[in-house]
């Protein structure tokens, strides 16, 4: 997509960025053209335009070689309505269906017009993000019937799973059909968790919704408060101090490592290596413990906020800091070698819930299963903000895209980020941690962009009058990695799907919203 | 073999002590004799629930099973089934979307039956309230015996809760 045909205007803020209205009659060329040349459908989401004189909108955006594309597609009040993209962007049905759900715009010609978010919470035909509908309203439990795809031949079997899952897994439905042991078709159904996060938003000052984006999905509540933070910032026109840039990354390293090494240890659990589960968590918790006594909480909430950070890394902390990762590093590397020369787990794992790199770029798989299904992406090496400009970040690569090769990236990147972490509290810049925000008027736009630990976070905002929120659309790289998913176990045995699923470790709170 | 022996060993025991029941948390008088009590402190069939949290609350649930506070030494084991629950946990503010699975949880436990409320979700709704999508608060839906605060609560927090449901009230004795 060239710059000639679109009218591109840039936007403030830490991360290259730029946005530019387009019609709907120009969108599919548009996407086609983007799709040719390899960028990435990142978000798409609605929003209602209707009370500040125009009618709806469509959001997309994309990622290019340049930064990320915030493309506005204007829609008429009455019928709204675009050319759907699903064809052009697999990942795009689902977000398309979700913005009907929410804001009743209607995407044309696309095979696919089940209801996404919407359960029996609210009828059809009612919107809840459009302006006029309020928040409290309550509605009689409606039906909720779900067409889900039949399969059908000799021996064909359906187990439907979910919502409420045995054991500590968030819900949703998985209906599996088998022949014998073996799936040839999952399908997902999410949304349960819809709890009103994008409505909620709405009602907040830019200050009070940094708790709220801390909460979108709480395993990433570094990524998304930074997110946060970071379109707060470029629509006030705010510069977060340096100390508290290299601090945030500071965090958001040690909300990498904390996951991983989670992850690591049910992997271990799953293939019945509870060695591995323990000796995981055992040093999981010391990380827990030693956030909660240097930040004051044990998965770092609260402390990003819009202009810098609320806490400071105490006196002593850097050398407490320096001492766990290095222990941790040790031990990992015993763990990593334990695993390597697992005959049992290792059989488990290779092979097991594979994903091509010809379907992982097909279907837009992103983040760290997309980095193990040789989709070598990484905003800290791609885009590199401060302070990731001077730290040269080591992307881990793999290609067999299996559950070995999502265990091997981890293990890579669990390294990476305590190399990351030493480099960064070794050269802690001083000064401010925090600066106060400007007052901010309404009709300012900002993103904020991030590689979280499962992958790309983006906070779309515009502002309203008097330092609040218009509209503010939280994306978690799940919406992307859970249709990839379905691919990933078709073949397999239905005894590894908890495995493969855990391989992925997918939020469905960052998804239903 | 002989390394994964070695790590077993270098690790040793790192399980700490249980908390105490705190009688703070309770929000409804224990409706549980004596008898059944004992019988739950030897050996307590706990089912989890997500009702629509942020995940948080899940990572410190996960975090309870953990070495350091070794739950299945207190008689406590998570169990795949509601129907071999003594106990549900549940975590989040109820989403209406989940507010009929966790009615249709909470009926298919076998009485005598406890619920614990988990996090500031699970207490009063939290940060998400009740909206077009939440009904807020766990008790909003099914009865909750106790319920513990925190954002999310440690896992220490989570075992007291637990332990405070299966002791006997101070109002009984
Ligand atoms: S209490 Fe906090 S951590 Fe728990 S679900 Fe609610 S927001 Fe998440």
């Amino acid at each position: 997509m060239t710059d000639s045909v679109l009218q591109v205007r840039p936007l403030d803020g830490a991360m290259p960025a730029r946005c530019a209205v387009i019609e709907p009659a120009r969108l599919r060329s548009v996407c086609e053209a983007a799709r040719a040349n390899h960028e990435r459908l990142v978000a798409l989401w609605g929003s209602d335009e209707t009370t500040r004189g125009g009618g709806y909108a469509l959001h997309l955006a994309l990622a290019q070689r340049a930064g990320l594309l915030w493309l506005s597609v204007p829609l008429p009040p009455e019928h709204p309505r675009y050319p759907g993209i699903a064809d052009i962007f697999p990942s795009a049905n689902r977000m398309q269906r979700a913005a009907y759900d929410l804001c009743g715009i209607h995407a044309q010609d696309n095979p696919d017009h089940r209801k996404w978010l919407r359960h029996r919470a609210w009828p059809g035909g009612v919107f809840p993000l459009r302006k006029g509908f309020d928040s409290a309203s309550r509605f009689p439990p409606s039906d909720d019937r779900y067409p889900f795809v039949k399969v059908e031949g000799e021996g064909v079997h359906e187990i439907p799973v979910g919502p409420v899952h045995a054991g500590t897994i968030e819900p949703g439905h998985f209906r599996f059909s088998i022949v014998g042991e073996k799936i040839l078709r999952l399908e997902e159904r999410l949304g349960y968790k819809h709890k009103g996060i994008e409505k909620r938003f709405e009602s907040m000052t830019l200050e009070e919704g940094a708790r709220l984006a801390g909460r979108v999905s709480g395993d990433s509540t570094v990524a998304f408060a930074w997110a946060y933070a970071m379109a707060v910032e470029g629509a006030s026109g705010t510069e977060a101090p340096r100390r508290a840039l290299e601090l945030r990354a500071v965090l958001l390293e040690i909300e990498r490592i904390a996951n991983h090494l989670g992850d690591l240890g049910y992997l271990g659990n799953d293939v019945a290596l509870s060695f591995g589960f323990f000796q995981f968590w055992r040093l999981k918790e010391d990380l827990l413990r030693l956030c909660a006594a240097l930040f004051g909480h044990r998965y770092l909430m609260d402390l990003i906020v819009p202009g810098g950070i609320a806490r400071d890394l105490p006196r002593g902390g850097a050398e407490q800091l320096l001492e766990r990762l290095d222990a941790i590093r040790a031990e990992v590397a015993t763990l990593k070698s334990i695993y390597d020369e697992h005959a049992g787990a290792q059989d488990r794992f290779i092979m097991t819930g594979q994903v091509s790199a010809d379907l992982a770029e097909k279907l837009g798989l992103c983040g760290m299963a997309g980095r193990a299904s040789g989709i070598w992406r990484d905003l800290r090496v791609d885009y590199p903000i401060q302070p990731y400009q001077r730290m040269a970040v080591r992307m881990a690569n793999h290609t067999r895209g299996d559950v070995a090769a999502r265990a091997s990236v981890r293990f890579d990147e669990l390294a990476e980020s305590a190399r990351l972490i030493q480099a960064l509290v070794a050269g802690l810049s001083s000064g401010d941690i925090r600066v106060p925000l400007d007052a901010t008027p309404g009709g300012r736009r900002g993103v904020g962009w991030i590689e979280g630990w499962r992958g790309d976070v983006l906070v779309a905002l515009e502002t309203a009058e008097g330092n609040r929120i218009h509209r503010l659309h939280p994306h978690d790289p799940s919406w992307q990695n859970w249709p990839v998913l379905e691919r990933a176990v078709t073949g397999n045995i239905v005894p590894d799907f908890p495995l493969i699923n855990k391989s992925f470790n997918l939020s469905y709170s960052g998804h239903d919203l | 073999m002989y390394q994964l022996l070695k790590q077993i060993a270098k690790t040793g025991i790192v399980t700490e002590p249980a908390p105490n029941p705190d009688e703070n948390l309770r929000q409804l008088g224990q409706r549980l004799s004596e008898q059944v009590l004992r019988h739950f402190g030897r050996a307590l069939a706990i089912r989890h629930v997500d009702a629509g949290s942020c995940n948080g609350c899940e990572l410190e649930i996960h975090a309870a099973n953990s070495p350091y506070y070794n739950l299945e030494g207190l008689g406590i084991k998570f169990v795949a089934s509601p129907r071999h629950a003594d106990l549900l946990l549940v975590t989040g503010p109820v989403s209406r979307n989940m507010e009929v699975a966790l009615r249709r949880t909470y009926d298919a436990t076998p009485e005598p039956k406890l619920v614990v409320a988990i996090g500031d979700c699970g207490c009063d709704g939290g940060i998400f309230g009740e909206n077009y999508a939440s009904c807020g608060r766990v008790a909003n839906v099914i009865p909750v015996d106790v319920a513990v605060p925190g954002c999310p609560p440690s896992p220490t927090a989570i075992l007291q809760g637990i332990l405070t449901a299966v002791s006997a009230s101070r109002l009984r004795a």
